[in-house]
């Protein structure tokens, strides 16, 4: 059934036909109307679940890996500084291996209050454990969420399904949303989901000393090598029962192309536009549209920009001092590479990016052998 | 006096031996009693405290139910979220029991308490309360009564700000069962768990647990320090229903000064007579509206 829904209403509907069971958070702008519009489904009587309005962001993670651990399917929604405020959670989740699903809308944090996009507070969330999944277009969240219970539940570990304030949360698209059969046949009930079990006398969480502790986190990582090849195979099945697609990363008119920029997130539209317009001038541009950051797509990466002979990234997130975090991932797996990587900083706090803007920072590139610094700043008025 | 109706012996044991608790530490007498009362059918929640530790290193537990540890300020939330899983299965009968400190109750995870409470969460919340930071080393919490020593309120600076008093604030929510008990008076605290383990909502109860280490007192004068707190109305027992009903559980049944009680833990030996004198005329007082209070009902 198609239906013209905003970003955050795609991503409740994505939980309630992921039937999850436990549902608990704090409203934040812009993710708010994720857990209105489910509480209002736990109302209605159309998602069979337990809604619990905390009195924190720390609280809702904190109730939602308890409920995991007692074999619960668990969401959580939030946002900039409430998921700032969960740091400390997401890696008790992941270190739990509990398969906790959150939508997180990527908001920038204060001071000053700005409830506008940039991606700063999912990014510098990178090392928590976190599978992280960007998307590109509401279907995509919606899409994004059901994949990600089933990915979460497949290697242990809890995924992040992230997009843009209001450029996509508050923005309406037509959705195609699936019936509830078609998910189940993609998305069975947790089987022997608990960690701990009534009548049985066990721990989770224990005083882990020096001689288990490592292997426990070295499983973790381990257990990310494998997750490329369970989400590529996770999306297959959904294409055959639902019949969509996205990939790891969505490589646009790469195989020539000579400049090719990364992005994540709703970019990845007009970017493309952008791309178009260049190759009617007989520029050679491409661009590839990253949706998993964490693991980051290394090899299908190194694949898409083989032929490129610049490359070029458009952050909307800053780490001070480093510069754009995209940027700063892409060289680090490009390592012993020699193209000249353009790291451009832009939108920061949700100023806009034009398409004028993308298309100057491609210029800027052709104009040039290599980047005149680390990160270039676009589109700053000073 | 309590009389008691039944007998806790009978009871199946759930902390078993091998547990890593100081000789003389009122928390573990705490549990016994509570789990006791709970029985097998028990999800216990912990947050960081001593308990963290005393439970067990990993791969073992000294608990015969299971056991969820959980970050320091999260023990109440955590239990609501064991509970909404549990429901979802169909287990009501279920009992979730958060299990925390005085730090995890007062100070840090007072805010999910707080909300848990507000929402009326169907747990059990106990707080075993030994009057300061004691896994870390003895650093003062808002549990530190007056004129105690801790490492933080060291001589020249002892704590002069008197011990929240959480179940009148607990009760303030309006939740269905709030509690004092003591490990010196297990009858009471058996009761007392029996009886929140049979009401629907959020039950709180506070439970003072003498830390030897930490009140500088021989482990073996832990359960006799305890008594006393209660013997000299310093620590009454009573508990209040629906955040209004008052009843006073335990009377002495003569005058003790809260000297005996104070004399022997090394915490207060830098006390003056002027300030034990203070203390003294505030439990009168604060003993007296109690029996006011509960005498209107």
């Amino acid at each position: 059934m198609k239906k013209v829904l905003m970003g955050n209403f795609a991503a409740s509907h994505g939980v309630r036909l992921s039937r999850a069971q436990v549902i608990s958070a704090y409203p934040i702008t812009p993710q708010t109307h994720v857990v209105e519009e489910l509480s209002a489904m736990v109302a209605r009587g159309e998602l069979n679940a337990k809604f619990i309005k905390v009195e924190s962001e720390h609280s809702a993670l904190a109730c939602c890996i308890a409920a995991s651990v007692m074999g619960a399917r668990a969401f959580t929604a939030t946002s900039s500084h409430g998921l700032l405020l969960m740091h400390e959670l997401l890696h008790w989740a992941s270190g739990g291996r509990l398969p906790i699903v959150m939508v997180a809308v990527n908001r920038a944090i204060a001071p000053g209050w700005n409830i506008w996009n940039e991606q700063t507070d999912t990014l510098s969330q990178r090392d928590t454990g976190w599978i992280q999944l960007y998307c590109a277009s509401n279907q995509e969240i919606l899409d994004t969420v059901i994949q990600a219970f089933r990915l979460a539940e497949t290697v242990k570990i809890p995924v992040m399904v992230i997009y843009d304030a209001f450029i996509l949360s508050h923005t309406y698209e037509p959705v195609d949303i699936p019936d509830q059969k078609t998910v189940d046949a993609f998305l069975p009930p947790l089987k022997n989901p608990e960690v701990l079990k009534v009548g049985e006398a066990r721990a989770f969480g224990s005083v882990t000393s020096p001689d288990f502790h490592m292997e426990f986190r070295m499983k973790l990582h381990d257990t990310y090598e494998r997750v490329p090849e369970e989400f590529e195979k996770i999306e297959q099945a959904y294409a055959a029962t639902v019949g969509r697609t996205y990939g790891a990363i969505e490589p646009y008119r790469c195989e020539d192309a000579e400049l090719v920029m990364v992005v994540a997130g709703s970019l990845a539209g007009p970017t493309k536009m952008v791309v178009d317009g260049l190759r009617q001038k007989g520029i050679k541009a491409g661009r590839i549209k990253l949706k998993m950051f964490r693991p980051f797509p290394t090899k299908p990466l190194q694949e898409a920009l083989k032929n490129a002979k610049k490359i070029l990234v458009l952050d909307r997130n800053l780490s001070p001092g480093t510069g754009g975090i995209f940027a700063h991932e892409l060289r680090s797996a490009l390592k012993g590479d020699a193209r000249p990587v353009w790291g451009f900083v832009a939108g920061i706090g949700g100023r806009d990016i034009t398409p004028e803007l993308i298309e100057s920072m491609f210029f800027d590139a052709i104009g040039a052998d290599a980047p005149v610094s680390t990160t270039i700043f676009k589109g700053v008025r000073l | 006096m309590i009389e008691p109706n039944y007998s806790i012996e009978e009871e199946r044991e759930f902390l078993h031996p091998g547990h890593l608790a100081c000789q003389g530490c009122g928390a573990t007498i705490a549990i016994r009693y509570v789990l006791k009362a709970l029985g097998e059918k028990t999800v216990v929640v912990i947050p960081a405290c001593c308990w963290s530790i005393i439970a067990g290193l990993f791969p073992s537990s000294c608990l015969g139910v299971p056991l969820i540890h959980t970050a320091f300020e999260t023990s109440a939330v955590a239990a609501t979220g064991a509970r909404a899983a549990l429901d979802m299965q169909g287990k009501e009968d279920v009992h979730v029991l958060a299990w925390a400190g005085d730090g995890g109750t007062f100070d840090i995870g007072f805010q999910a308490l707080s909300g848990a409470a507000e929402r009326n969460e169907n747990i059990l919340y106990c707080c075993y309360d030994n009057e300061a930071y004691m896994n870390t080393g003895i650093q003062r919490s808002s549990a530190t009564p007056v004129g105690a020593w801790t490492t933080t309120t060291p001589k020249g600076g002892l704590e002069d700000r008197p011990k929240k008093n959480i179940v009148r604030i607990m009760a303030a929510h309006g939740i269905p069962y709030a509690a004092t008990a003591n490990v010196a008076f297990p009858d009471d605290l058996y009761r007392k768990a029996k009886k929140a383990a049979s009401i629907r909502g959020m039950k709180f109860i506070h439970i003072l647990s003498p830390c030897p280490t930490g009140w500088r007192i021989p482990s073996s004068e832990s359960v006799e320090v305890a008594r006393l707190a209660t013997l000299t109305n310093l620590f009454p027992l009573y508990e209040v229903e629906n955040g209004t009903d008052l009843t006073v559980n335990y009377i002495p049944p003569k005058k003790v000064t809260v000297e005996n009680y104070l004399r022997p833990q090394g915490r207060f030996h830098l006390m003056s007579e002027e300030e034990k004198e203070g203390i003294q005329r505030q439990v009168d007082a604060a003993w007296e509206a109690l029996l006011r209070e509960a005498k209107k009902r």
